[in-house]
């Protein structure tokens, strides 16, 4: 197929950006939508122009690397993948694609559809860990009764790959999805409970020093979240939250 | 304790409790507007009481009114932060995709209902004050010696512009708690297994309460 791209263009965060045409030919529906700005990448090459600079890394759903906002929704069309899982299937012969970078003021862009996103590792150092003892003598995991509910509940937390398209889809850039799995993975689990109250007042204290919004409780993001992260875990922080206020 | 009204969860919960204030207050509006449908005696000993009991006016009604001053002003500061939140719009977003239009524009729903509410005080609330409490008659009584407020309600809603005003605003009440209702209980941690139950019920109220409004302004409007 054959397809008109409109871009977002940045030299660097100090440069202003624009969107720009591009056209590509010969795409085939099998291709994955990386593949696509691979072969457009390929072509501005050869013809001596600068690449257009995206994020990539595992290119199988796992990293969380890529972004892109595509035809105005975070990884483009498709629900519950991520752009490099996004087939090339899901467009027509003679579309016109949107891409852009996401948009929010605690990801600025650092060059074309490439953003830093290192406030939610920011927020991952305030309080997204439990401390365990490695002297040797660990106790093993399995000798914790977890139940099953809770252990499915953490899980599915857990699969949060941290990617920011709930971020990118708000109307608010809030990130609460992220941080609300973030911190319903270790709130579910005996071995989160230590450090549960610091860790809910300090994750969302970094989350609202980065500039994130609130929450509107639109459902957004779970909508467009590849991993297919529930609003139960923004309900479950906000619980957590109020309850460290009370004793914190 | 002492962080938690200058974070985003917690301004989120305070906006949840004085939403949930407001819903409690509307259903006994609407309690006492559905009473002039049947009654005009009724309606008049229930406004009496609710006019001239103190505990109503200086408790409930100073706190009604501070309740929906907090949750419109902090309506805006929520606004506010989450526009400063995305300092680059997109040039194609599709919001459709993937949110409800009532979730995305709360507080134009909600800037409707505060246009509504100043024509309501005008309406209503403020010749009440000066009636009772600047020209000092508090007998509820017009110069016949009846009670004057069904005669009253009835008068305000001859003019078919403040009735068609009424009308408008209620469908965006409407729309405010079609998401309003669900994403307080969302707001405050309470998603679990009666949420789905839960849901029915809040269409519901977000649906019967302001088209049981239109149904009285209109009846009113139509039947004298
Ligand atoms: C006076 C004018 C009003 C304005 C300007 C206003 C504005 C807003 C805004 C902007 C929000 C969304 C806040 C956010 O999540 O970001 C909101 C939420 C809400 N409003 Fe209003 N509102 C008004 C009146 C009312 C009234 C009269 C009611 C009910 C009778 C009401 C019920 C609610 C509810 C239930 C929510 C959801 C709270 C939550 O998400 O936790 N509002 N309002
Ligand atoms: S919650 Fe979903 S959308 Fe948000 S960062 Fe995690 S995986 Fe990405
Ligand atoms: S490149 Fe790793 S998730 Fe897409």
């Amino acid at each position: 197929m054959n397809l008109t791209l409109k871009i977002w263009r940045q030299k660097d965060s100090n440069t202003k950006g624009q969107m720009v045409d591009y056209k590509v030919n010969d795409i085939s529906e099998h291709m994955s939508f990386l593949e696509m700005m691979d072969v457009l990448n390929e072509q501005l090459v050869n013809s001596g122009e600068e690449p257009v600079a995206f994020d990539h890394d595992c290119r199988e759903g796992i990293c969380g690397m890529c972004s892109l906002y595509i035809n105005g929704e975070a990884h483009g069309p498709d629900r519950g993948v991520t752009t490099c899982q996004l087939h090339m299937r899901m467009f027509n012969d003679g579309d016109t694609i949107t891409i852009e970078p996401w948009r929010a003021t605690a990801f600025p862009v650092i060059k074309d559809l490439v953003v830093d996103r290192t406030a939610f590792e920011r927020i991952q150092q305030a309080g997204g860990y439990i401390s365990v003892n490695t002297s040797g003598n660990t106790q093993d995991a399995n000798a914790i009764p977890i139940s099953k509910e809770a252990a499915d509940e953490a899980m599915d937390a857990a699969t949060c790959i941290g990617c920011g398209a709930c971020v990118a889809s708000c109307k608010n850039s809030s990130a609460m999805l992220f941080v609300g799995a973030k911190v319903s993975q270790y709130a579910l689990l005996p071995q989160g409970q230590v450090e549960a109250t610091e860790r809910v007042l300090n994750m969302v204290k970094q989350m609202d020093e980065e500039g994130f919004g609130n929450c509107t409780n639109t459902g957004a993001c779970e909508v467009e979240c590849p991993k297919g992260i529930s609003l139960e875990n923004i309900a479950r922080m906000n619980r957590e939250y109020l309850k460290a206020s009370l004793k914190g | 304790m002492s962080g938690i009204f200058h974070s985003s969860i917690g301004r989120k919960f305070a906006m949840a409790l004085s939403a949930f204030f407001l819903m409690i207050f509307l259903l006994l509006h609407f309690s006492v507007n559905l009473v002039s449908v049947f009654s005009e005696d009724a309606f008049n000993q229930a406004s009496h009481f609710m006019g001239t009991n103190p505990l109503v006016q200086f408790l409930m009604q100073p706190i009604l009114i501070l309740g929906v001053i907090f949750h419109f002003v902090m309506g805006f500061v929520l606004e506010l932060r989450n526009k400063n939140a995305r300092s680059i719009s997109y040039a194609k977003n599709n919001g459709g995709a993937n949110s409800t239009w009532m979730s995305r524009n709360m507080i134009y729903s909600g800037l409707a209902i505060l246009a509504f509410l100043v024509l309501h005080f005008i309406d209503f609330w403020l010749p009440e004050i000066n009636t009772k409490f600047i020209q000092g008659d508090i007998s509820g009584l017009n110069i016949d010696g009846n009670f004057r407020y069904y005669e009253e309600l009835v008068h305000k809603f001859e003019n078919p512009l403040r009735v068609g005003a009424y009308v408008i605003a209620f469908v965006f009440l409407c729309l405010h708690l079609l998401h309003g209702f669900m994403s307080a209980f969302q707001s405050v941690g309470a998603n679990n297994k009666y949420t789905k139950a839960l849901q029915g019920f809040g269409k519901a109220y977000a649906i019967i309460l302001p088209v049981g409004f239109i149904f009285i302004a209109l009846f009113h409007h139509f039947s004298h």
